[in-house]
């Protein structure tokens, strides 16, 4: 009797070891394990909340600034920053402090919107091509060749111009947003289809087709959350990269136009100064360059955590 | 070897055909009247109108226009009917009646000159800077590196173009700021460097990512085991294999080279492609337009073709057989 006992308590006190040790009993997802080595990366804390910032300043840009940025005073044409007006003014006299605010919400509404649709696009195409394979995925490819093969830039400057021309501020972020979002979903496609075909033959999708579940419960229970991971690296990359289009585009005159308040028209038209009054220039290309790299770092930090090499 | 580049060419046929195709039903389907200001102050006469209407087709059916355009339907030429389109070699004639093989001609080379620094930049710098920090992981360098990475990355093309030109044209005076018209070499240094600003950051991260980890694998240890100097080991076994990522990103940043080529030209004045497409587009002639757009295309899906060429010298494990 006292034989088992004593052998049972050494197996009890061996688990507790096992548990003290830490994770071995536990099962962890990618997902948690990805969030569990984000939490630690101070980088993520640091970008997510500039993005968050970035966020609240396109939502509400009331809250960063009381001065209206369409109030142009003439006379004080391209002052310096001074107490008044922080970032200074710029040629037409504008606050280029308010102007940096309410310019948030063209680049993070084009960079959002532009993702979501790529990814959702590109997503269902990349799913389709890899899971139904045969002639659906050559023709799926070709198409996306067709996409890809005209350079983004050159191909949105076509779109936009050959799209009802407008005024209207939603209707030409709708514009934009669509230009990218059509020349952009081909990359993704790629990369959904190429993790699609890893994840096929797993044995888990296998079963899951043995036992009769359909191909809709198949992709979205088993493949997706397999083969999600690159996607959402690369979109997160992707969004710093939009929003530089959408200025590029501003800056080309063919995006948002004047008066609408964007950091790329706010550069092209601080140029000219840029040899007298650099101040109207530093300012949105700051901000400009700050949202690009605040998505730009969190795409490398939700790399690191979801690649197990890495690790 | 011969017949995976034959069957890449055959795939490229459709791919050009369906790229040519959107770009030219986006380009013609510009609002505007592209005989508008062709006569002076006021409108053009009836007569003038529909002469260019019948000369660029402008009648037919999107379709029927384009199929004439590739040279599989025959068009009206003179008052007879012949195939005359891209297949018979002929870019048409852009809407100020010069042929566009003829503006491309003289505007292919310097685009192709630009992108030539830009990619030796990306080659040089790029690689130079991925290797450097790659063999020292962790150290001032490497820091120092990824820390001015991520600032390019982060600082659009044009706002770099336009600090550049002011502080190493103006300033500094060591490049010139503007670009003469026969463009040599020198004057493209620095509009090459912009031009290639992004993708020499992304290179040189590429790079170092992949030799850290072909650093750890075992044929590098079995080569300095050997007894095989490091510059060897890290230059011959590493860094050969660490480049196949890096030429693939080459490759397919070509196409956001020649797209960045149309801020730069414009920034440095600089009469390419570039230029001449985001002046055809303004100016609503379709032609030109088109007619640029589909050899840029097509040097597109070459450079790819080539690129994937490379994988074979780079690693000989992978075939095309």
């Amino acid at each position: 009797m006292t034989e088992p006992a004593a052998e049972a308590a050494s197996e009890q006190t061996a688990v507790n070891a096992l548990d003290a040790r830490g994770d071995v009993g536990e099962a962890r997802s990618l997902w948690s394990d990805a969030w569990r080595s984000m939490r630690s990366n101070p980088m993520f804390w640091i970008s997510s909340s500039m993005i968050m910032v970035f966020v609240i300043m396109s939502v509400f840009p009331s809250l960063f600034t009381s001065t209206d940025p369409a109030h142009a005073i003439l006379e004080r044409s391209r002052e310096t920053p001074n107490a008044d007006a922080w970032f200074g003014r710029n040629i037409q006299g504008y606050d280029i402090y308010a102007r940096c605010i309410y310019g948030a919400r063209a680049s993070i509404l084009v960079g959002l919107l532009t993702t979501l649709s790529v990814v959702l696009i590109g997503g269902t195409m990349g799913v389709i091509a890899g899971f139904r394979g045969g002639w659906v995925d050559s023709v799926l490819s070709r198409l996306g060749d067709v996409f890809f093969a005209i350079p983004l830039l050159l191909g949105a400057i076509i779109i936009l111009v050959s799209l009802p021309q407008t005024t209207n501020y939603w209707f030409v972020i709708f514009k934009v947003v669509l230009a990218l979002a059509l020349l952009g979903w081909p990359s993704i496609a790629r990369l959904m289809r190429s993790s699609v075909i890893q994840v096929k033959p797993n044995d888990y999708v296998q079963a899951a087709r043995a036992l009769g579940a359909s191909p809709w419960r198949i992709i979205r229970s088993h493949i997706l959350p397999n083969a999600l991971a690159p996607v959402i690296v690369v979109s997160t990359i992707n969004l710093g990269g939009y929003i530089a289009a959408e200025a590029t585009l501003s800056f080309l005159g063919i995006g948002l136009q004047y008066p609408a308040i964007s950091w790329g028209i706010d550069i092209d038209r601080a140029i000219v100064g840029l040899r007298t009054t650099p101040h109207m220039l530093l300012f949105p290309s700051l901000f400009l360059s700050m949202a690009v790299l605040a998505f730009i770092l969190l795409g490398d930090v939700v790399r690191d955590a979801l690649d197990p090499k890495n690790r | 070897m011969g017949t995976y580049i034959i069957r890449r060419l055959l795939q490229m046929i459709p791919v050009l055909l369906g790229a040519t195709f959107l770009i030219y039903a986006m380009v013609f389907a510009l609002p505007g009247d592209p005989t508008a200001g062709k006569c002076g102050e006021r409108p053009c006469p009836a007569a003038y109108v529909a002469e260019f209407n019948r000369e660029y087709n402008l009648n037919d059916p999107l379709l029927l226009r384009y199929v004439k355009y590739i040279g599989v339907w025959p068009q009206d030429r003179d008052g007879e009917q012949k195939f005359d389109g891209i297949l018979q070699g002929n870019l048409g004639k852009n809407f100020n009646r010069y042929e566009v093989a003829e503006d491309l001609k003289q505007r292919y080379p310097v685009t192709a000159k630009l992108a030539l620094v830009a990619i030796s930049f990306e080659i040089i710098i790029g690689i130079a800077a991925g290797v450097l920090t790659g063999v020292r992981k962790g150290g001032f360098l490497d820091n120092l590196v990824l820390v001015s990475t991520l600032v390019v990355i982060s600082i659009p093309i044009f706002v770099i173009g336009a600090l550049a030109q002011y502080f190493l044209g103006v300033q500094l005076g060591w490049f010139k700021v503007t670009v003469s018209a026969n463009a040599p070499f020198s004057e493209l240094l620095l509009p090459g460097m912009v031009l290639g600003s992004l993708s020499i950051a992304y290179v040189s991260r590429l790079t170092r990512t992949n030799l850290v980890e072909n650093l750890r694998a075992d044929y590098v240890r079995t080569a300095i085991a050997k007894g095989l100097t490091k510059t060897r080991a890290v230059g011959l076994h590493a860094l050969r294999n660490s480049l196949i990522p890096v030429v693939t990103f080459i490759g397919y940043d070509f196409g956001g080279l020649l797209g960045g080529a149309i801020v730069t030209e414009r920034i440095f004045n600089i009469p390419g492609v570039g230029s001449y497409i985001y002046r055809g587009i303004l100016n609503r002639d379709g032609m030109a337009v088109v007619g640029a757009v589909t050899v840029l295309v097509l040097v597109y899906l070459v450079v790819n073709l080539i690129v994937d060429l490379l994988y074979g010298v780079l690693d000989p494990r992978i075939s095309h057989d």
